[in-house]
């Protein structure tokens, strides 16, 4: 079973809240959950909505269509109500609509009676939850250890009315409830507080802000020092302190915030200390549309920063893959004293699903930090290695033994040079690292059929319309298969290549408008896609946009 | 080699460059305090002072123009035990870096702040700086600067700096002090360098500030911000160096309670386990 | 004849006014000249080295070997003697390495005598002057440009020194000069000045720096506003802002100030501003080596901005492509509304080179504004779709009821904040379809040497001079290889080397970076096959010697 609820109205009319508490709750019921938020880019007014799909399988996108509108205002109304299944309600306000298609209770006059009109949400979120079927008692427990104290029982009452208000008419069952309900940002936070990242720094910008506000969240509790700076070219040259002075530092930001750490990421190359950066992506150009959605950084974060050095660039691709890919990351960083960049997006960075609680006895930290004695003489920060990774150990920690970092080329100890010998050598060097980077990444992720003649390549958070999509696909006969990309650059080559001999299409699935995949693929492996689903108006891919236009083109 | 001796390497500045004597105060001035040089980090920017971590032998940082004072916060930050001193010159602090510049002062981080202000850019050869003065013909403005210079003490007072001081490479014992005394303030402190450029400055040279520079008296009162206002627009024919203003305020690390109360941030243990109690929201 | 003078010391000591005289002179008497240039970044001291080969045959890249060393200081002999020939010779002052059997001559003692010991080099001049038979007439011209009064009487009784101290031994005869003798940096402000640039900001970085004090040099002459902004990010915020309000606005920067301009270049993208900005590379990364070069930024540059908006990339091979290139980025900036990148390099940017004096008849300015756009009685739709995509551009101020609205969200045609659906695919579609029509005006890259070449070398930007005289000396020994240098370098022309690409035994590409960019690209776009390369990324430009020894050791295995 799978059913979507849509909740609309215009920002301040506490969607959020309502979304939030009915998410939990039917996480608490059992059901797999997936949350997707459309919000614009205003404090009050506009329109904005919520759609939370459920069901009793994994899912990993929204519908098209859904079964219950909950419309706060009439625009909702106007501008969603095509999207209804079959036997699919709208639920309304009196004051909101007045029509015989519509469940029209009277929910702001129950609130005020519980006690409070703002409570008129919670009267909803009763109606719905009833028309589900489902116990009251998990919305109420949720309702007590999410909203403030003073709120709780005018809005415990309110949720008891509105589920007095109406009958049972999708009789759904109670399962057992054992995942985690969480988003992507908050993924990736927690994967760096388990990673031992102890400080993070970075300029509010939507939809990275968040990374942020939950490290400050936990900053007391674990000792993370966290900061909101001036500006983003503060923030990566920051945490490069932070990482010299030997504190596992990160920073993230949108594409206009991350481009304006260029600078600083060519800094991070030169002086080989580990940090890592996150890009939540959103639609560019410039400030681009803020609170939506796509992938179109891929070649920018990928070639950032003027002249050479190796770097690694890693897209998540749902929110346990957040976790655990950003807590590698750390020790990525660390191994071969590099800026690691993870690529995410609104789509993922917001969108809360239920997944399996992460493991975190799974985490390891290296810091492979150089232990033990030290040749005798001045520190040489930049020893000329057969990997090129050089032993480092940070400042104050021994003795008679100095660390000099430098922006500027450099020889072993750190200190200026412009000999050409000293200039290729270190080039050579950092560019050594690159190369046992290599070995390291990971091939994609590979799903469907093992010689499928349809091979979709895609990346990042598209690997959940994917999965879906592909699923109806195999289910309709067709031979399909995907390949998901997470560590993306240096581009792991070696499947795509095993799996492009047997395919007759490779179709190639992105959020952005020049399949920036496609060229990865044809300068690294001379293979190119034959067909391109691309998308690029903010929005993610639902399951039934990507699988009808995977049909048209599959063969 | 004593523990607290710090070593000296050949520079690429020019001969008679006011660096040179910058760097033996600061030489001076860290032995005297007796910091041991693996103790001590010095965060630079880029340009001729920020060439300083190369020539003398504490912990450096060279990093990128403009951009010395994020990581000298980071780094301070990270290990409170360091001692920290950022030092560039005044177009990487003032120009480049003029918005950390005005930031950094409001958080308050305990660290040290050299500005070498020779009034041009040196290392790309003569062109104006923040602090050249209006009219100066240069290598780049053939029409002389058209824009009013940077007030830096007068700047960093209104941002409400702790510790706003002025010093001259041509006073090496008022340099020393003014050093000693800016490192062993708790709180961010301000120290405006002024120094001759040989090469580039045919204006603002040594003699220059020879004839303008004078001592703030022994009964200056230093704890009086209106006074210091005015002597740090003081800027003709009488130049006031010196402690201008210093008062105790609280600093940034200290609003942080782990950071404060609780061992460096880079010697904290990391266990992964520890932040699994962080996932009971979620279920 | 080929001929090629070393000019070391240290910096500081005078060397630029030596070479910048034999330039002048050598040049005045007919022949064409190249100087190479070496300098560290060091105000004094340190040691910088310059070469002038001169020769009756164009010369486009410098020669490894040098047939006389004029040395300022003792270290520069040590330098550089190993590429001495044979039967060079040393001219340096008496007091160094008395033992060797060098052209000792009391250049010291003699400036001692005049007064001043700056006027070392000139003396040197006047020796070397003097060696080669050339007129002192045109010499003291030269001294009389660079000085005056006292210090020219001066430089005039060290000229006449130098000349007493030596014998003709090689005479060049004077012949006809018609040239111009100019480096990179200079031909690119003189080509944005041709096209009527009326606004340069920004912040000083080697080797861009001299485009805008050449251009500072002008203003007032020109009536060109030149501001030194306080930094990057703001140099090309204002240009945008200065675009907007209608004048060819341009900014310039090198690899690290480039990178702070990548969100502002985003915003050009968007708001569908005009603007060319010059990134002058050097090695990186970070601060890398400031007065050194490389062409390491090229991938960068063509990815610089986050999402997805059109532009063009532009690498500078010679001169002449400053000047005119510099001019047409102008035009096609505006033409379509976009940001146009042009990369040079520091050794472009430094070496001067006798070349055509530029044709300033040749330069048009389209400025492709739409005033016929009378009608004020409908809001005026700044973004307002076309076939082409390009909008009928006006700009504020001109036009009474016509008010201009850009923004850096996404936008509707009236320039106003849109988040829907529909409008974010048509302006996504629209910028993009801008590219279609600029993919027919791409030049496609210059092709040297043989027409139908077995071996195809392949490079781009400054490494035009070394392949030029690589490839001609390698056809008059009877190898077919032919080269194909890329100017217009994005959006990628692919026609001519895919042709040439699939008869070609062996494609090599010539890089002066590490990764090799531009063969990504080649790999990227055609998929044609790369047999190897050749890269050099020391801080040192290429030579013609080191791209042929760099071929022969690849043909022998």
């Amino acid at each position: 079973m799978n059913y979507s609820i849509l909740i609309g109205g215009a920002a301040g009319q506490g969607m959020d809240t309502l979304a939030q508490l009915l998410t939990k709750s039917l996480k608490r019921h059992g059901y797999f959950v997936f949350k997707h938020s459309d919000y614009m880019s205003r404090v009050r007014g506009g329109h904005n909505f919520i759609q939370i799909r459920f069901s009793d399988n994994q899912v990993y996108t929204y519908e098209d269509k859904v079964d219950i509108i909950y419309a706060l205002n009439k625009e909702t109304i106007d501008l969603h109500k095509d999207r209804l299944k079959e036997g699919g309600i709208v639920l309304a306000d009196k004051a909101v609509g007045d029509n015989e298609d519509l469940l029209i209770l009277e929910l702001e006059d129950t609130a005020k009676t519980a006690g409070n009109s703002r409570a008129v949400t919670s009267v909803g979120m009763g109606v719905i939850l009833k028309l589900l079927g489902l116990d009251p008692k998990p919305a109420l427990e949720v309702i007590e250890s999410t909203l403030k104290d003073s709120i709780v029982e005018v809005n415990k009452e309110a949720f008891g009315k509105g589920h007095e208000m109406v009958e049972s008419r999708f009789g759904l069952e109670q399962k057992e409830d054992k995942r985690i309900l969480i988003d992507g940002n908050t993924a990736v936070a927690l994967g760096a507080a388990a990673a031992g990242c102890r400080y993070y720094c970075g300029y509010p910008m939507t939809p990275s802000t968040t990374v942020l506000s939950n490290m400050e969240k936990w900053s007391g509790e674990l000792g993370i020092f966290t900061e909101q700076v001036e500006d983003e070219v503060a923030a990566l040259n920051m945490a490069l302190g932070a990482s010299y002075a030997g504190v596992r530092a990160m920073t993230g930001s949108s594409g206009g915030g991350i481009a304006l750490m260029s600078e600083a990421l060519s800094l991070a190359g030169i002086i080989e200390t580990p940090v890592v950066i996150i890009n939540v992506q959103r639609p560019g150009p410039a400030t681009g549309l803020p609170t939506r959605t796509e992938q179109a950084d891929l070649r920018f974060v990928i070639h950032s920063g003027h002249g050479e050095f190796p770097k690694m660039v890693v897209s998540l691709r749902s929110v346990e893959d957040a976790f655990y890919q950003t807590a590698r990351a750390f020790n990525l960083a660390e191994k071969y004293q590099i800026p690691v960049i993870l690529l995410s997006d609104q789509y993922l960075a917001d969108g809360e699903t239920t997944a399996e609680p992460f493991d975190f006895k799974r985490v390891d930290i290296e810091r492979n930090l150089h232990e033990g004695d030290l040749p005798e003489g001045r520190y040489k920060r930049y020893l000329l290695t057969d990997s090129g990774v050089s032993p480092r150990i940070i400042p104050g920690k021994f003795e008679d033994k100095l660390v000099l970092v430098d922006s500027d080329e450099h020889d072993e100890y750190g200190n200026i040079t412009e000999s050409s010998l000293v200039r290729k050598s270190m080039v050579d060097k950092r560019n050594k690292k690159g190369d046992l980077l290599e070995g390291e990444v990971q091939e994609p992720w590979i799903m469907g059929d093992d010689k499928p003649e349809n091979l979709i390549v895609c990346w990042g958070s598209v690997y959940g319309p994917v999965k879906e999509a592909l699923g109806l696909l195999q289910k309709d006969g067709y031979s399909i298969g995907a390949l998901v990309y997470g560590d993306i650059y240096p581009f792991p080559t070696k499947t795509l290549k095993e799996k492009s001999k047997f395919a007759k299409k490779i179709i190639d699935v992105e959020n952005n408008s020049t399949a920036q995949l496609d060229g990865l693929m044809r300068e690294f492996a001379l293979i190119k896609s034959d067909e391109k689903i691309l998308k690029y108006d903010g929005r993610a891919f639902s399951v039934d946009e990507l699988y009808n236009r995977l049909k048209e083109v599959v063969e | 080699m004593m523990t607290c001796e710090y070593n000296l390497y050949d520079p690429s500045w020019c001969p008679g460059c006011g660096n040179y004597m910058i760097r033996k105060a600061l030489k001076q001035a860290l032995e005297e305090l007796e910091i041991p040089p693996h103790m001590a980090v010095v965060v630079t920017g880029i340009g001729q002072a920020a060439k300083m971590p190369h020539y003398i032998g504490a912990n450096g940082f060279n990093g990128l123009h403009g951009r010395a004072l994020p990581p000298a916060i980071g780094i301070k930050l990270s290990n409170k035990e360091l001692t920290v001193i950022a030092e560039s010159g005044d177009g990487d602090t003032y120009g480049e870096g003029g918005n950390h510049f005005i930031h950094t002062i409001r958080r308050n981080v305990n660290i040290a702040h050299f500005v070498h202000d020779n009034q041009i850019y040196g290392l790309t050869k003569g062109q104006g700086s923040p602090t050249t003065a209006m009219g100066q013909v240069t290598t780049l403005q053939y029409d002389g600067v058209k824009v009013e210079p940077v007030k830096p003490l007068a700047l960093s007072l209104t941002m409400g700096a702790g510790f706003v001081a002025r010093g001259f490479s041509g006073d090496i014992p008022q340099l020393v002090e003014l050093m000693k005394e800016a490192i062993q303030y708790r709180g961010y402190a301000h120290l405006d360098i002024f120094q001759p450029c040989v090469v580039w400055n045919k204006v603002n040279t040594f003699q220059w500030y020879k004839d303008r520079v004078y001592k703030l008296p022994e009964d200056y009162d230093y704890t009086d911000f209106n006074a210091a206002y005015q002597k740090s627009l003081e800027f003709g024919d009488k130049i006031p160096t010196g402690i201008l203003y210093k008062v105790e305020k609280e600093i940034y690390e200290d609003r942080f309670q782990f950071i404060k109360d609780g061992p460096p941030l880079v010697d904290a243990q990391l266990d992964p386990m520890d932040a699994e109690k962080l996932l009971k929201d979620f279920y | 004849m080929d001929y090629t003078i070393l000019i070391g010391g240290a910096a500081g000591q005078g060397i630029e006014t030596v070479v910048l005289l034999l330039e002048k002179t050598i040049k005045r008497s007919g022949y064409n000249v190249f100087t190479y240039k070496n300098y560290m970044s060091m105000v004094r001291g340190g040691h910088n080295f310059m070469q002038v080969r001169f020769s009756d045959r164009p010369v486009t890249t410098y020669s490894t070997k040098v047939d006389m060393i004029f040395a300022m200081t003792s270290e520069t002999v040590d330098f550089h003697m190993g590429n001495l020939k044979k039967d060079g010779i040393v001219i340096l002052d008496e007091e160094l390495h008395k033992d060797r059997d060098f052209m000792h001559l009391p250049l010291q003692s003699i400036a001692k005598d005049i007064g001043n010991q700056k006027v070392v080099p000139t003396i040197g001049f006047g020796v070397i002057g003097k060696y080669f038979g050339l007129d002192p007439e045109i010499a003291k011209d030269a001294l009389g440009e660079t000085f005056k009064d006292k210090v020219l009487q001066m430089n005039i009784e060290a000229l006449n020194k130098g000349y007493e101290l030596t014998q003709t031994e090689f005479l060049l005869e004077k012949k006809k000069d018609d040239k111009i003798i100019i480096n990179g940096n200079q031909a690119l402000a003189l080509g944005a000045i041709a096209a009527g640039v009326k606004y340069y900001c920004g912040y000083p970085m080697t080797p861009s720096t001299s485009v805008m004090s050449y251009i500072s040099a002008k203003s007032k002459e020109m009536g060109i506003v030149v501001d030194q902004i306080e930094d990057e990010v703001g140099a090309l915020n204002m240009a945008l802002g200065a675009s907007y309000a209608g004048t060819r606005a341009m900014t310039g920067s090198s690899g690290g100030g480039f990178a702070l301009m990548v969100e502002a270049l985003s915003l050009a993208g968007i708001l569908e501003q005009p603007v060319v900005v010059v990134n002058a590379q050097r090695p990186g990364p970070a601060t890398g080596l400031s007065t050194r070069t490389e062409q390491a930024d090229l991938r960068f540059v063509i990815h610089a901005g986050h999402g997805e908006f059109p532009k063009m990339v532009i690498t500078l091979r010679n001169p002449e492509d400053a000047f005119y290139q510099t001019a047409r980025a102008f035009n096609i900036a505006e033409k379509y509304q976009i940001p146009v990148v042009i990369m040079t390099e520091e050794y472009l940017t430094d070496y001067m080179m006798t070349v055509e004096p530029f044709d300033f008849s040749r330069v048009e300015i389209n400025r492709n504004f739409s005033w016929e756009l009378d009608d004020t009685n409908e809001r005026y739709k700044r973004y307002k779709y076309t076939e082409t995509g390009v909008s009928p551009r006006l700009i504020p101020g001109k036009l009474k009821g016509v008010e201009i609205l850009v923004d850096s969200h996404e936008h509707n045609e009236y320039g106003n904040i849109d988040e829907s659906i529909e409008t974010r695919n048509s302006m996504m579609k629209k910028r993009m379809k801008k590219l279609e029509g600029l993919k027919e005006e791409l030049m496609e890259p210059e092709q040297l040497g043989a027409e139908n070449p077995e071996i195809l070398l392949v490079g781009f930007g400054a490494t035009h001079g070394a392949l030029l005289d690589a490839v001609t000396r390698l056809n008059e020994e009877g190898l077919g290889v032919g080269a194909l240098v890329y100017g217009d370098i994005w959006p990628f022309p692919t026609k001519l080397i895919n042709k040439l690409g699939k008869d070609a035994k062996k494609i090599i590409t010539v890089e002066q970076n590490m990764t090799g960019q531009l063969e990504s690209l080649i790999l990227e776009k055609t998929r044609l096959e790369i047999f190897d390369r050749i890269l050099k990324y020391d801080g040192r430009a290429i030579n013609g010697d080191e791209i042929i020894s760099g071929l022969k050791s690849i043909l022998e295995g």
